[in-house]
C-alpha cells in the first residue's frame, strides 16, 4: 500500500486550521441562536397569521427543507446580488445557515406546540392571557422540552453543513483544509485531521446540548428550582 | 461568447439532473443494502460487531457529508488509486446512506414495545421465530415512512459531489452559471428541480407516516 | 342584585343541542352547586360563562357586562370570572410560585414584587405557601389543585367556576380541596361548581341546581332538594349516587 500519513506536514498550518475552527464555531453558535429565534416566530405565525402569511411561511419552510443547501447557498450568495442586493461571503453564510434551520426548526417545533394539551391554553386563556401571550408563556418551554432531541440533531447537522461554505470561501475549517492541500499536496492527512475536528465539534455539541437541557428543562425531572 | 436562451438553460439542467437521480439510486439502493447487513450484523449478538457498527454510525452521522466525499476522493488517491469522481461520489453517497438507515432501522426495531417480546417467550417461541413472526413485521411498517423520507436527504446529497467535480445538477447549474451570469435564473430553476425531485417523497413519507398513525391509533 | 345572569341560553354543538334554553341567576356571595348526569351539560354551562364556548342564543351579563356573540379579550374576562379545571392544568415548566404570579405579571402588568406577596397570601390561603418553589410535577394530585385554586384567585375574579375539581383526585386527596373551597364560600367568594360529591353540595352550597337533558330540570336549597325532590328526574338521580 502506498499510504503513508504524515500529520506533520500539517504543522505549519496551525494558524489557518485555528482560524478555521473559529469561524466554524462562530457561524454555528450565532446561526443556532438566530435560527431558533426565527424559528420561535415562523412557528407561531404559521398558527396564528392571516391565511396568505402562513401559505408563504409554509412555502418558505417547504422549498428549504426539499433543496440542498448548497444550492440555497448558491442562490443568496450570487443570486441576490444580481437583483442588487449586494452581500459578502460570510453575510450570505449567515442568512443561509439560519434560513436553513429556521425552517427546520420551526417544523420540527410546530409537533412540540401541536402535542400542547387543550387544557393548558384554556388555562392561559381562562387567565386572561391572549394567544400571544399564551404561546410565550405557556406553549413554547414544554413545547421545546418535547422537541429537544430533535432539536439537538438539526442544530449538529447545520454545523456539519456548513463545511460547504467553503465553496464561496468562508474561510472556515473546510477551507483551512482546501488551503493546506493546495500549498502542500497532503490533502488526505488535511481532510482527515479536519473531519476528526468536526467529529469532536459534533460530539461537544451534544454534550453541551445535553447539559443545557437539563438546567432548562429541570421541571420534567421534578428537580428543584 | 454563446448566447444561451432560458431554453438552453433549462435543457442543460434536466439533462445535468438525469446525473443527480442516477447517483441518488446509485446511494440509496447501495446504501439500502449495506444498511441492511449492517443491521442483521448488529442484531447477530456479538457486541464486538455491535459496538464497531455502533462507532461507523456515529462517524458518519457526525461528520460532514462534504468530508466523507473528500476522504474518498483524494483519500482513494492517497492510496494510489486513481479513482473517478463518479466512484468517489458513489461510494462516499452510499457509505453516508447506510450508516443513516441503519440507524434508522435500529430505532424502529426497538420501537416494537417490549411486551411483544414477553408475549413471544410466553408463547414458547424462541429468538428466531420471535423476530420473524412478530419483530421484524412490525418495524417493517414502522420504516417504511421515515425510510422514504431519509431518500429526500440523499437527493439532497448528491448536490455535494459537485465539489469534487461531478456533473450533476448543482455542477451544471455553477458550470451555466459561469458561462451565462444569470445567477439568479440559474440557481433558482435548480432550486426548482431538485424541488420536484424531492417534494413529491416528502410528501409520500408524511403520507405515510399519517396512514401509520390512523392505523395505530383508531 | 345578581352578579352572574343567565337568560334563555342556547348551545349547539352540530346537530347535537346541548343547551336548551338555561335561566340562573346567581348572587354576589352566593354558592351554587350544579349536579346532573353525564352529559346533561353541567360543563358546557360553565364553558359558556367563560367563553371558552360560545353561545348560539340567549343572554350572559356578568357583573353588569354582557356575554356577546363577539369573544370578548380573555384580558377583560378574567376580571370577572375565573376558573378550576378536573385536571389542574398547571403549567408544568413553571414553578408553584411562578404559575399563580404568571397571570398578574403578563396580564394586568402587576410588577413582581406585588405579584408575589398577592402569591403568597392566596397560596397561604390554600396551604401551599411552603411548596412556593417546588413543580407541579412534585406536587400530589389535591396539592397541585389546591395551587390551581391559588392561581384562579390570584386574579382576583368575582365568581369562581370549578368543574369537578375532585374527579381526577385519589378519594384520599378529595377532603383537602373541599376544604379549601369550603373555607372560600364562608369568605363569601362566590363560586359555582359542578360537582359530584352531594355530600360537599348538601353541607356547602346555598343553592342546588339540577340539569337534566339541557335545562335546569329543578333548583332550590340543597336541604329541601335533597330530601324533597319533586321530579322522579331527580329523585332517580338521587337513588343512583347516593
Ligand atoms: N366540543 C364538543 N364538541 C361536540 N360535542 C360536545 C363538545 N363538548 C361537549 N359535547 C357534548 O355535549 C354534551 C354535554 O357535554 P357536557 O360536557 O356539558 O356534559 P356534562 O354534564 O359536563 O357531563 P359530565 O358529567 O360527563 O362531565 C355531551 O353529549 C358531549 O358529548
Ligand atoms: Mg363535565
Amino acid at each position: 500500500m502506498g499510504l503513508t500519513l504524515d500529520f506533520l506536514a500539517l504543522s505549519p498550518y496551525v494558524g489557518e486550521l485555528a482560524r478555521g475552527l473559529v469561524t466554524t464555531v462562530v457561524l454555528t453558535v450565532v446561526t443556532t441562536l438566530s435560527g431558533l429565534m426565527l424559528a420561535i416566530v415562523v412557528a407561531y405565525l404559521r398558527v396564528h397569521a392571516a391565511t396568505w402569511v402562513r401559505r408563504i411561511l409554509g412555502g418558505y419552510v417547504e422549498l428549504t427543507r426539499n433543496t440542498p443547501f448548497i444550492v440555497q447557498l448558491f442562490f443568496i450568495f450570487f443570486g441576490l446580488p444580481a437583483l442588487g442586493i449586494k452581500i459578502d461571503a460570510i453575510t450570505a453564510a449567515f442568512l443561509a445557515m439560519t434560513l436553513n434551520l429556521a425552517a427546520y426548526t420551526a417544523e420540527i417545533l410546530r409537533a412540540g406546540i401541536e402535542a400542547t394539551g387543550r387544557g393548558q391554553l384554556e388555562a392561559a386563556r381562562t387567565l386572561g392571557m391572549s394567544k400571544f401571550q399564551s404561546y410565550r408563556h405557556v406553549v413554547l418551554v414544554p413545547a421545546f422540552a418535547r422537541i429537544y432531541p430533535a432539536l439537538t440533531s438539526q442544530c449538529i447537522i447545520v454545523m456539519l453543513g456548513s463545511a460547504v461554505v467553503s465553496q464561496i470561501s468562508v474561510f472556515d475549517l473546510t477551507y483551512a483544509a482546501n488551503f493546506i492541500q493546495s500549498r502542500n499536496f497532503r490533502s488526505f492527512e488535511a481532510y482527515l485531521l479536519v473531519t476528526l475536528v468536526y467529529l469532536l465539534l459534533a460530539v461537544g455539541m451534544r454534550q453541551l446540548f445535553l447539559l443545557v437541557g437539563r438546567r432548562l428543562f429541570a421541571f420534567r425531572q421534578g428537580g428543584q428550582a | 461568447m454563446i448566447e444561451f436562451t432560458l431554453w438552453d438553460i433549462v435543457r442543460n439542467l434536466l439533462l445535468a439532473a438525469r446525473w443527480t437521480i442516477v447517483l441518488s439510486l446509485i446511494a440509496f439502493v447501495g446504501g439500502a443494502s449495506l444498511g441492511l447487513l449492517f443491521t442483521v450484523l448488529r442484531l447477530s449478538g456479538n457486541r464486538l460487531l455491535k459496538v464497531m457498527i455502533g462507532v461507523y454510525v456515529d462517524v458518519f452521522q457526525g461528520t460532514p457529508l462534504l468530508m466523507q466525499l473528500f476522504l474518498a476522493y483524494f483519500g482513494a488517491a492517497a492510496l494510489g488509486f486513481n479513482v473517478s469522481a463518479w466512484a468517489a461520489a458513489s461510494v462516499a453517497l452510499t457509505l453516508f446512506t447506510s450508516a443513516f438507515l441503519c440507524d434508522i432501522w435500529r430505532g424502529c426495531l426497538e420501537a416494537v414495545p417490549r411486551g411483544q417480546w414477553h408475549a413471544s417467550r410466553v408463547l414458547g417461541m424462541d429468538y428466531l421465530q420471535t423476530m420473524r413472526h412478530v419483530i421484524l413485521p412490525q418495524a417493517l411498517r414502522l420504516s417504511v415512512p421515515p425510510t422514504v423520507g431519509f431518500s429526500v436527504q440523499v437527493v439532497k446529497g448528491t448536490a455535494l459531489a459537485s465539489v469534487i467535480g461531478f456533473v450533476e445538477l448543482t455542477k451544471a447549474g455553477t458550470m451555466l452559471n459561469n458561462a451565462t451570469f444569470a445567477p439568479f435564473t440559474i440557481f433558482a430553476l435548480v432550486a426548482l428541480i431538485y424541488f420536484a425531485l424531492c417534494y413529491p417523497l416528502s410528501r409520500y413519507s408524511r403520507y405515510l407516516e399519517r396512514r401509520l398513525y390512523d392505523a395505530g391509533m383508531r | 342584585m345578581t352578579l352572574v345572569c343567565v337568560k334563555d341560553l342556547h348551545k349547539s354543538f352540530g346537530d347535537l343541542e346541548v343547551l336548551k334554553g338555561v335561566d340562573l341567576d346567581v348572587a354576589p356571595g352566593e354558592v351554587v352547586a350544579i349536579i346532573g348526569r353525564s352529559g346533561s351539560g353541567k360543563s358546557t354551562l360553565l364553558r359558556c360563562l367563560n367563553q371558552l364556548e360560545q353561545h348560539d342564543g340567549g343572554n350572559i351579563e356578568i357583573a353588569g357586562q354582557r356575554l356577546d356573540a363577539e369573544a370578548m379579550a380573555p384580558s377583560e374576562l378574567s376580571r370577572n370570572v375565573g376558573m378550576v379545571f378536573q385536571s389542574f392544568n398547571l403549567f408544568p415548566h413553571k414553578t408553584v410560585g411562578e404559575n399563580v404570579m404568571l397571570a398578574p405579571v403578563v396580564v394586568r402588568g402587576v410588577n413582581k414584587q406585588e405579584a408575589s406577596r398577592v402569591a403568597r397570601e392566596v397560596l397561604d390561603k390554600v396551604g401551599m405557601l411552603e411548596k412556593f418553589d417546588a413543580y407541579p410535577a412534585q406536587l400530589s394530585g389535591g396539592q397541585q389543585q389546591r395551587v390551581a385554586i391559588a392561581r384562579a384567585l390570584a386574579m382576583k375574579p368575582k365568581v369562581l367556576l370549578c368543574d369537578e375539581v375532585t374527579s381526577a383526585l385519589d378519594p384520599e386527596l378529595v377532603g383537602e380541596v373541599l376544604l379549601v373551597l369550603e373555607a372560600l364560600a364562608e369568605e363569601g367568594m362566590t363560586l359555582i361548581l359542578v360537582t359530584h360529591e352531594m355530600k360537599f353540595a348538601h353541607d356547602v352550597a346555598d343553592r342546588v341546581v339540577f340539569m337534566h337533558h339541557g335545562r335546569i330540570h329543578e333548583q332550590g336549597d340543597p336541604k329541601t332538594l335533597f330530601n324533597h325532590p319533586r321530579t322522579p328526574e331527580l329523585r332517580q338521580f338521587i337513588s343512583a349516587v347516593r
